[in-house]
């Protein structure tokens, strides 16, 4: 499917009334995230030690932080940290993971032996174990923390990409296709990948939920983002220390958080019954 | 002669479903190739077309002769060379032929930009041209449409355009009507017949519709268990049946004035390819069986009957 054959099952989506909130909500992150300086008077990164710990108010809508720093313009900047890492990680690992899927069911062999072997044992670790062995190789801070992502959720983008590619090379227009004098790289590239990328497309985005999580565990473990910069689980792990002084610290980040995942999930589902992944499939 | 199958045998893993097929082709024919559900038909058309390895299979025996050249010793990239530009291929089921995500032009274009090495632009003309050649309404606005938005006859008739694009000399079609209406079956039929006449292509159909047969093929080779039984010019064929294997199967055809009931079809079924009965592989259905039947595999005699006991020629 092309790029533009999305531009319908995304308007489908957010029709219904569930993706239309979702949207609106990641549409609001997105927007923080981007315009961040032109929406708020703050710096993030200014301390302001007379003014810390103020609770919500007129000037401070979510208060200040132990430093007296803005919440609220430290969750706009932390957005930007949280989901540029988690999409980018995401997109780097659909796009390699579709690569090998699709190698690996189309060619077989010992190349998907040795995929296929790769894949299982990377999934007999917890995502967030592979995660900190990432991390504690390449160092903390923004890129190793994209690696980490990206690599934890590899093997499930492979694995989803090979069985779609498995089902579909059987198909009678992949014959036809060959009787016709295709060769193995149109086949692959002009039929079975757009074939199989409205499925990987919607694992993709419901994984990005997951990457935000996986990416604010690191900054709470202090393995994300480094200091100044705001991510929203470096944002809860400073809070946990003010937890009974000042909640918020630690209560706004973690609502962002939960709410955001929630709204991509919501998102998401919506998305695949907009597409109807499986009737597609049956009837084409 | 455009294609001729000289007693080609196929064999797939340890069994050889296919052994001993003859028959020949000339530009400007259609040869009907029949036989019921597993008697080598599509097997028989994938040797033609080359694409044996996609099942595992391999030529065995004999020859597939493309314009005098043998198709079993080309290399992989000079038989897909010629898949699609001299050898064009209809597929059995057009509601599954066509990528469901591309829209229809572009699927068409492809073929003839990959075998005529035509610019998008005339690629699309070309595309707009053939499909107006097959009575295609609307043209432009089908090669915007996708697949799943087009009727199955409409589907089938893009088949067959993409497997003209090229310019094929051969076309293969396996059972291109099978899975249409019966209204629509004959419009597919009869546009095929006519692109052979005025191109001067030759069709190699397959079919298990003897009525088709009787109605636009030249010659007919029929198939039974993975042999030939009797290959022959349809007129004579349909006259005067010599194997009782076509017999049979020509008294499948419902006729006008028939009793109820009389229809019967033919006792028993296409035993599996492992489990070929030794001799004759029609003995043990056969009406007209000797004993030798059982025992002796009936060598083809004129080239074109295997039988021990045919039916007789009619006199004068």
């Amino acid at each position: 499917m092309s790029a533009a054959g999305f531009a319908t099952p995304v308007a489908a989506a957010l029709r219904s009334r569930k993706g239309a909130v979702a949207g609106l909500w990641l549409a609001a992150m997105v927007v923080a995230a981007v315009f961040a300086p032109l929406l708020t008077p703050y710096a993030y990164d200014v301390q302001d030690l007379p003014g810390a710990f103020q609770p919500p108010g007129a000037a401070h809508w979510l208060g200040t932080d132990e430093f007296g720093r803005d919440l609220l313009t430290r969750l706009f900047y932390g957005a930007r940290t949280s989901l540029s890492v988690s999409a980018i990680a995401i997109g780097i690992s659909v796009l390699a993971g579709m690569i090998l899927g699709a190698a690996a069911g189309y060619f077989g062999g010992r190349f998907d032996r040795m995929v296929t072997a790769l894949v299982d044992l990377s999934w007999s670790f917890p995502e967030i174990l592979v995660a900190l062995i990432l991390v504690a190789i390449i160092g903390p801070g923004v890129t190793g923390t994209m690696a980490a992502i990206g690599v934890a959720y590899l093997a499930q983008f492979t694995r989803l990409a090979r069985a779609q590619i498995m089902a579909i090379k059987s198909e009678t227009f992949i014959e036809a296709s060959r009787s016709l004098g295709a060769s193995d790289g149109f086949i692959l590239f002009r039929h079975l990948i757009p074939n199989t990328l409205a499925p990987v497309l919607v694992a993709g985005m419901l994984a990005t939920g997951d990457a935000i999580i996986l990416e604010a565990t690191l900054g709470f473990f202090g393995l994300g983002a480094q200091p100044p910069t705001p991510s929203w689980g470096a944002m809860m792990s400073s809070g946990s220390a003010q937890l009974f002084k000042a909640p918020g610290i630690i209560l706004f980040p973690g609502l962002a958080v939960a709410i955001t995942v929630i709204a991509i999930n919501l998102f998401g589902d919506a998305l695949v019954r907009a597409l109807d992944i499986r009737r597609r499939e049956r009837t084409g | 002669m455009l294609l001729e199958v000289e007693n080609l045998s196929v064999t797939i893993g340890r069994v050889t479903p296919l052994d001993g097929v003859s028959f020949g082709l000339d530009r400007g024919q259609i040869l009907g190739l029949v036989g019921e559900s597993g008697s080598g038909k599509s097997l028989t058309a994938l040797a033609v077309t080359g694409l044996l390895p996609l099942i595992g299979g391999r030529v065995s025996g004999g020859a597939v002769r493309f314009q005098g050249k043998d198709l079993a010793g080309m290399k992989p990239a000079a038989l897909r060379a010629l898949r699609g530009r001299r050898i064009g291929f209809v597929t059995q089921n057009p509601m599954t032929a066509l990528d469901p995500v591309q829209r229809i032009g572009a699927q068409v274009d492809v073929v003839s930009r990959l075998h005529l090495g035509l610019s998008a632009g005339a690629a699309r003309a070309r595309t707009l041209d053939l499909l107006t050649q097959l009575r295609i309404p609307e043209a432009a606005a089908v090669c915007e449409a996708y697949p799943h938005q087009l009727s199955g006859g409409m589907k089938q008739r893009i088949v067959i355009a993409m497997a003209l694009a090229g310019e094929p000399e051969l076309i293969v079609a396996d059972e291109p009507t099978t899975a249409l209406d019966v209204t629509v079956q004959a419009q597919i039929i009869h546009i095929l017949a006519t692109l052979v006449r005025e191109r001067g292509l030759g069709l190699v159909l397959i079919t298990h519709d003897m009525g088709v047969v009787a109605q636009v093929c030249d010659r007919v080779a029929v198939l039974y268990a993975g042999r030939l039984a009797e290959a022959r010019e349809v007129r004579g064929l349909f006259a005067a049946p010599r194997h009782p294997y076509t017999a049979a199967l020509i008294g499948c055809i419902p006729r006008e004035g028939m009793a109820p009931g009389a229809l019967t079809g033919i006792p028993g079924a296409v035993p599996s390819v492992t489990a070929y009965p030794p001799g004759c592989r029609f003995h043990p259905r056969c009406p007209r069986a000797l004993p030798a039947c059982a025992t002796e595999v009936p060598a083809l005699t004129g080239g074109a009957l295997a039988c021990l006991n045919p039916l007789e020629m009619p006199h004068g």
